[in-house]
């Protein structure tokens, strides 16, 4: 029998790493060869699985079961739905041009691998999981790696050439944070284990166990909160979200781009499967604060983004107001909302990937992130500069790439739910065109400052391919959104279905029996 | 997966003709990208080649149209997202009004473009200019030909984007990176309306969820139904109205949200003549007439509509008045120009709107082209540092003539016929505007001749020389256009056969055009007033015009104070000290705190151990001593 798909795109980062753990220090070459080798394998499984993936017959697909420990109902459980297979397929595509970009590190070059490998293992096994166990296991295996990622491959934040936040600061707050988070999620994932009586951490057992006997709404509605924040602590859900954006702006760029691009879809993706999935009670309870939470996540993140001079920040900032519009489309609990959040993290994901890759670029040729010292890079770079005008318009949701499909549809399954969440979120879109067009005026247009006269452009074929990759994926799904939405929506309509009836239609009976009977003949007072 | 709507049936090319018009420029635009874009003659080949095609396509349908009326309108169109519950459509809605709309972008485009091969030839980044404007053309034709609203908004953003990327094609000056940046910002604003207006559109469009739908002949046969049943609220249309018309207000630059289109100049002078005068800014008018249907029965909207166009009309021609630059000239007098053509929407007159759009983007392209020959000969575009180009430049000198006659309304000239038509609609209909369009026709005749007499008449400075032909030859073709665009017969093209010539309104406004040329003469020409003590008589309205009655000021300030420093400031420091300081660092605090409490009762000595110990003992013995 082949190896199933979900364990080979899970393996291979991981042996990548354990045989990088037998390779000797100074052999850059090999360990870098092997690292792009490992990913290519797991990008290739991944395109499989979602090329593969049944959208007619939905549910979860390439299912791999390996009982483990019987007596507490734990098996190894791997597998995929359409929502996991496009953020797989996300997280694959984000871990290869990552593994590309990462050619700027030079130091340390083995443990970067090792670390940076461990991580993407762990990301995969997060999205892969069928099992609340390994589910969980896997989500402390992506947070623990960023430590040492960031506190020493890392940079400090500096503002006019003072640290604001040193990246040893920056790496304990996101671990402690994160961990935190992660501890209060896991309270709620053994409350539920406990009182559903499944005795079953395996999702699809207890789904369908508690498909057939809930559980009490007033259990949900301790569960649910303990999820969704304990969760959404990556989300990042506002006012939990200050360890992102200084996270990301001392990570170095190829973490940035893993971190900002999938590990906050982690929290997100979550909240979807466990909170909403399996407490329809507890969502519906909650949800409404969510999408008020989220409206502060796009505003207050985008207003903050507006301050930054920092470019690092800028981008941390608007990555945690665009998750912002990720958690609207759940908190509407309609399949267009729905699907279109599914599709803004893969979108988003590429983005901000995409920004991360040529901020760090710019980095590294000029040695400053701070926006009031750049100017007039695209001289000296004009594909740099290129990437950086299709990431800010992007960003800011231009038709044409795959932020405004996923937006739209955001908007439109919200509107009968949240009409003024709806309309600020859409304000939103238009503070996210402030401060992008900022971030490229500032350093790529203009006169080009003088220091700045030996700044090189990524230049070779094999420099531009994660740029042109990432940029091809978005215009692709911007263009044809169609197969990715209904591999998306294959999924996703059946988890809201299961909760709640659109609004519309309760709505629409009103109407229909307002034509049918008969005008009943008015009273006068 | 091609579903016909509406079967051209008589017209059994008409699918791949159709899409042939519109998906030229976006395969010339992608092929420029990848494989042209270090090849200058190739890419201005694949771009000019493209748009000519799409020409030829147009004109052919046109041909088909005029030979068999029954051919227009029709449908094609595709699904481009369906899922249960929404189905956005994108295709081609082809009817008089798309199809004139058409001919223009892709006639008076090629002419431009042409021209552009000449303007740009010195232009490092050739290749990327032709690319962008591909992509402009392509953008430009989505919206003119879209039969829904997402596509039109997708069209609507993306021309904004190509405006963006043109006007900042020159990146390095900064006065050009900070104009496109503002013209995208402030198309923004205006689309943040527009956009959440489409949304609301469609949520009224039917009661039942999964068949609300953004298809304009769908909306247009179910919307009177709906609202005649009751089941549209009854504030609701209006509201709708005004913020689908927040579209044009960005776009055509209309006033409070006009600032960005005198700043787009920046860009190369054909960039200016093809978006900024001919097409991309007429989108708004032409958005209104496409959705006409809808905005004819709100008349409180109608109303807004019409003296937004009338004061924009008005006050953008006073800032003519006192603007030395010759391209930014241009600039308020389009304003201008599309203050009429939204005033005429507001009016009720369409036909009139689509007629004049038509007519300014054949003359305003030609005084645009005519001043980038100025430019290009010369060096310089302050009329003030201009004068003599008669003779070395006869032809663009004749060129600029024209269209400056065409664009004040002199008799036969196309300007004429389209002006006079909406001057007799608003006679018609509200008299106040009718004498506010006749007051700014005088005054476009002094503008445009002080322009004319400072920049090309008196002493010759400097030593211009004419531009080569293949920018004289789309000069020529667009001033012929200029002179016969009133004889077309467009308005009966679009279905309105006319009244009478009215000779009471078109004698008046020649009186006004006639009083302003005079005076301008007087003043510029003859110099019998100096215009330096004019000047200084009228100080306090001429500074007040100089700063454009502050409007720019107050933007810049509501954005530097009231956006930067009070919301995003106020943001950011409630991140660092309320969030970060306070909550985040504040807990870690604590924490630590606790720690180094705790920490003092690890001292190591045996004797304070043995005194906690005592005291624990005294205190545990006590408990059955106290009960």
């Amino acid at each position: 029998m082949p190896l199933p798909l979900p364990a080979a795109i899970l393996l291979s980062p991981a042996l990548g790493a354990f045989v990088l753990c037998a390779i000797r220090e100074d052999r850059d070459a090999l360990i870098r060869r092997l690292a792009v080798t490992s990913m290519g394998i797991s990008l290739a499984c991944a395109l499989a699985a979602v090329m593969t993936y049944n959208p007619v017959a939905g549910g979860y697909q390439h299912e791999v079961v390996i009982p483990w420990i019987r007596s507490l109902g734990i098996n190894v459980h791997l597998g995929v739905d359409g929502i996991s297979a496009v953020l797989v397929l996300l997280h694959a595509i984000c871990a290869f041009t990552g593994v590309l970009i990462s050619y700027a590190i030079k130091e340390r070059v083995k443990e970067y691998y090792i670390f940076y490998l461990l991580l993407i293992t762990g990301v995969f096994g997060v999205f892969l999981s069928l099992d609340l166990f390994f589910f969980y296991f896997f989500y402390e295996m992506a947070v623990i790696p960023m430590y040492p990622l960031i506190g020493i491959w890392g940079s400090d934040v500096k503002e006019q050439g003072v640290v604001r936040f040193s990246k040893e600061y920056a790496a304990m707050k996101l671990t402690v944070y994160l961990t935190l988070g992660a501890v209060v999620a896991l309270t709620g994932i053994l409350w539920l284990y406990a009182s559903s009586g499944a005795k079953s951490f395996d999702l699809v057992a207890l789904q369908r166990h508690l498909a057939s006997a809930p559980l009490a709404p007033s259990l949900q509605q301790w569960i649910f909160p303990l999820l969704a924040v304990g969760f959404g602590v990556i989300a990042p859900m506002w006012p939990l979200h200050s360890w992102s954006p200084i996270g990301h702006a001392a990570a170095p760029s190829a973490v940035s781009m893993l971190h900002a691009g999938v590990l906050m879809k982690l929290g997100s993706y979550a909240i979807i499967r466990l909170a909403v999935g399996l407490l329809p009670a507890g969502a519906q309870m909650w949800l409404p604060w969510i999408a008020a939470i989220a409206v502060m996540n796009i505003l207050y993140g985008g207003f903050v983004a507006m301050a930054q001079k920092d470019l690092k920040l800028i981008i941390g900032y608007s990555s945690s107001s665009h998750m912002g519009y990720v958690l609207l489309g759940i908190a509407c609990l309609s399949p267009l909302a729905l699907d279109g959040a599914v599709l803004l993290m893969f979108a988003h994901g590429l983005m901000t990937a995409l920004a991360f890759a040529l901020v760090g670029h710019v980095y590294d040729e000029t040695h400053t992130r701070y926006l009031p010292d750049l100017g007039g890079l695209a001289r000296q770079a004009p594909f740099i500069a290129g990437c950086g005008v299709i990431a800010a318009l992007a960003s800011s949701g231009l038709p044409g790439f795959g932020n405004f499909v996923a937006e739209l549809l955001v908007f439109l399954g919200g509107w009968d739910r949240y009409p003024v969440q709806v309309i600020c979120g859409t304000f939103g879109v238009v503070i996210t065109a402030v401060y992008m067009l900022r971030f490229v005026r500032g350093t790529f247009f203009g006169e080009l400052k003088p220091a700045f006269a030996h700044v090189r452009d990524a230049a070779t074929p094999f420099a531009r391919l994660p740029y042109v990759a990432l940029i091809a994926v978005l215009l692709l799904i911007g263009c044809w959104p169609k197969p990715m939405l209904r591999l998306i929506d294959a999924s996703a309509r059946p988890l809201i279905e299961r909760i709640a009836p659109s609004p519309m239609q309760e709505k629409y009976a009103d109407v229909d029996s307002l034509d049918l009977q008969p005008l009943a003949p008015r009273e006068t007072p | 997966m091609v579903a016909t709507l509406l079967a051209p049936r008589p017209l059994p090319l008409a699918p791949l003709v159709s899409w042939t018009i519109l998906l030229a420029p976006l395969g010339a635009a992608l092929l420029i990208q990848v494989v042209g874009i270090h090849r200058r003659r190739l890419s201005a080949t694949l771009a000019i080649g493209a748009l000519l095609t799409s020409f030829v396509c147009t004109g052919w349908v046109f041909l088909q149209a005029l030979h068999n009326p029954a051919v227009l309108p029709f449908e094609l169109s595709i699904s481009w997202i369906s899922l249960p519950g929404l189905t956005v459509p994108f295709g081609i809605l082809m009817d008089r009004l798309s199809l004139l709309m058409t001919l223009v972008v892709t006639g008076v485009g090629s002419a431009i473009f042409i021209y552009s091969i000449g303007y740009m030839a010195d232009d490092h980044a050739y290749s990327r200019f032709f690319g962008v404007l591909s992509l402009f053309a392509f953008s430009m034709l989505t919206i003119v030909l879209s039969n829904n609203w997402i596509e039109l908004f997708i069209g609507w953003e993306l021309v904004g984007c190509c405006s963006y990327l043109l006007i900042g094609h020159w990146y390095a000056r900064p006065s050009a990176a900070e104009a496109g940046k503002k013209a995208f910002l402030v198309n923004r604003v205006a689309d943040f309306g527009f956009f959440i207006g489409i949304l609301a559109l469609w949520a009224i469009s039917s009661p039942l969820a999964s068949e609300r739908t953004f298809h304009f002949q769908a909306l247009q046969e179910r919307l009177p139904g709906l609202a005649h049943q009751g089941l549209i609220p009854l504030a609701m249309l209006p509201l709708i109205g005004l913020l689908l018309f927040c579209g044009p207000l960005g776009k055509s630059a209309q006033f409070p949200l006009h600032v960005w289109l005198p700043d787009a100049m920046e860009g190369p002078t054909p960039v200016s003549a093809l978006i900024h005068a001919a097409t991309m800014v007429a989108a708004g008018v032409y958005l209104l007439c496409r959705a006409f249907w809808l905005f004819e029965h709100l008349p409180s909207v109608m109303t807004t509509i019409m003296w937004v166009g009338a004061s924009t009309a008005f006050l953008s021609a006073c800032l003519a008045f006192v603007e030395n630059d010759l391209k930014r000239i241009l600039a308020y007098s389009t304003l201008s120009q599309l203050g009429y053509m939204v005033m005429a929407l507001g009016l009720g007159g369409p036909v009139a709107g689509m007629y004049h759009l038509t007519t300014h983007a054949f003359f305003k392209a030609l005084l645009f082209l005519a001043a980038g020959s100025v430019i290009h000969g010369t060096h310089e575009q302050d009329i003030w540092k201009l004068g003599g180009l008669l003779r070395p430049m006869p032809w663009t000198s004749g060129a600029f003539l024209i269209g400056g006659l065409a664009l004040c309304g002199f008799p036969g000239l196309s300007g004429f016929f389209s002006k006079d038509e909406i001057l007799v609609l608003a006679h018609e209909r509200n008299l106040a505007l009718y004498w506010l369009g006749t007051l700014t026709a005088g005054m476009t005749a002094f503008y445009i001749a002080r322009a004319w007499f400072v920049a090309f008449t008196g002493k010759a400075r400097g030593h211009p020389h004419e531009s080569p032909p293949v920018m004289i030859g789309p000069l020529v073709l667009l001033a012929a256009l200029s002179i016969v665009g009133g004889y077309l017969g467009i308005p009966r093209f679009l279905g309105e056969h006319g009244g009478a010539f009215h000779w009471a309104v078109a004698g008046m406004s020649l009186a006004v055009v006639a009083a302003g040329l005079v005076l301008a003469w007087l003043i510029y020409g003859k110099q019998a007033i100096s215009a330096q003590q004019l000047v200084h008589a009228l100080a306090l309205p001429y500074s007040f015009l100089q700063r454009r009655y502050y409007i720019d000021e107050i933007y810049a300030w509501y954005v530097a104070v009231i956006q930067q420093k009070l919301i995003a400031g106020l943001c950011a420091w409630v991140e660092r000290h309320v969030i970060i300081g306070l909550a985040v660092n504040g807990t870690a605090r604590l924490t630590q705190d606790m720690g180094r409490l705790i920490r003092l009762c690890q001292t190591g000595r045996i004797q304070t151990y043995a005194l906690a110990f005592l005291i624990g003992i005294v205190w545990l013995l006590s408990i059955p001593i106290r009960h």
